[in-house]
């Protein structure tokens, strides 16, 4: 029954920018709210065993989501996104930033651009990320690796332990 | 999961190296000359003959990807020819991959919010 549905990513390192298409099996609208209502966004947007949390959205443009990456152990990583321009159902556009807990953002972030089709009840999703600088791209890579190790050791050890008992 | 654990050990790398081998790709003339002596092995000569530039420019572009440890140099009689190090070329394919998977991992978790709003709804 599962569609096969199309998926791109390809990094342009000269032009600094990733170019990233998904299809997904279901209508425009809803891929469009899971995209930009904070309470659908946070339920996919972290790489599991990461969370995310938005600590409040304003869904307009010059409005903000200020949110967190949450790792296992609870390190909070906080960013910023602000809605540059939004064309209902079709694009939307947000500068994002990595930002400490008070929400002064670190400059430079990067520019993000969403595309949004649908044909025969499936949506395509283009999205187009700018970064201006190439480390930004490493820290972000970096945060997710460490967050990854960290909780396959804490597997490890709780497999060791459960293996001491047996 | 264990394809998270290997860039770790590389970036630490990135960071020592002299130069980065992202910069080494980041220009189209040297992203060509790439291209070319993944084929075969040339000399700076016959590479130089494939673009509309002087011969001290594509010395220059060599000399930056040999510093990236991209390509490599070696002497048969008077001529040196370079080639590429493929497995230097791979860590570059490594790295952007975990972009990837990150990405992979995202969309398979929308997927199964998708699919449960969905249901809902029914």
């Amino acid at each position: 029954m599962t569609k096969n549905l199309q998926f791109d990513f390809t990094v342009d390192k000269a032009a600094k920018t990733v170019y990233i298409t998904r299809e997904f099996d279901a209508e425009l609208s809803l891929v469009w709210d899971a995209f930009t209502k904070a309470e659908l966004i946070d339920q996919w947007i972290a790489p599991k065993p990461m969370t995310s949390k938005t600590k409040y959205q304003d869904f307009k443009v010059g409005g903000k989501r200020f949110y967190a990456m949450v790792s296992l152990e609870g390190q909070e990583r906080w960013a910023i996104q602000e809605y540059t321009s939004i064309t209902p159902k079709t694009n939307f556009k947000m500068y994002n930033a990595f930002a400490d807990k008070d929400e002064n953002p670190e400059l430079p972030g990067s520019e993000w651009d969403h595309t949004f089709s649908e044909q025969n009840g499936t949506t395509k999703v283009n999205i187009v990320i700018y970064n201006e600088s190439l480390e930004r791209l490493e820290r972000i890579l970096d945060g997710f690796t460490q967050g990854m190790k960290m909780s396959l050791s804490n597997l490890e050890n709780l497999l060791a332990t459960l293996s001491q008992r047996s | 999961m264990r394809i998270y654990l290997q860039p770790i050990g590389f970036s630490k790398k990135l960071n020592i190296m002299r130069r980065d081998i992202f910069q080494a790709i980041a220009d189209p003339t040297r992203r060509a000359i790439i291209t070319l002596i993944a084929l075969q092995a040339m000399t700076p000569n016959a590479i130089a003959e494939n673009f509309h530039t002087t011969r001290q420019s594509v010395s220059k572009h060599l000399r930056i990807l040999t510093e990236c440890e991209l390509v490599k140099q070696e002497q048969q009689g008077r001529e040196i020819y370079y080639s590429l190090e493929i497995e230097k070329m791979k860590e570059i394919d490594k790295w952007l991959d975990q972009f990837r998977k990150i990405w992979e991992t995202r969309f398979n978790q929308l997927d199964n919010l998708l699919s449960t709003i969905k249901k809902k709804k029914k």
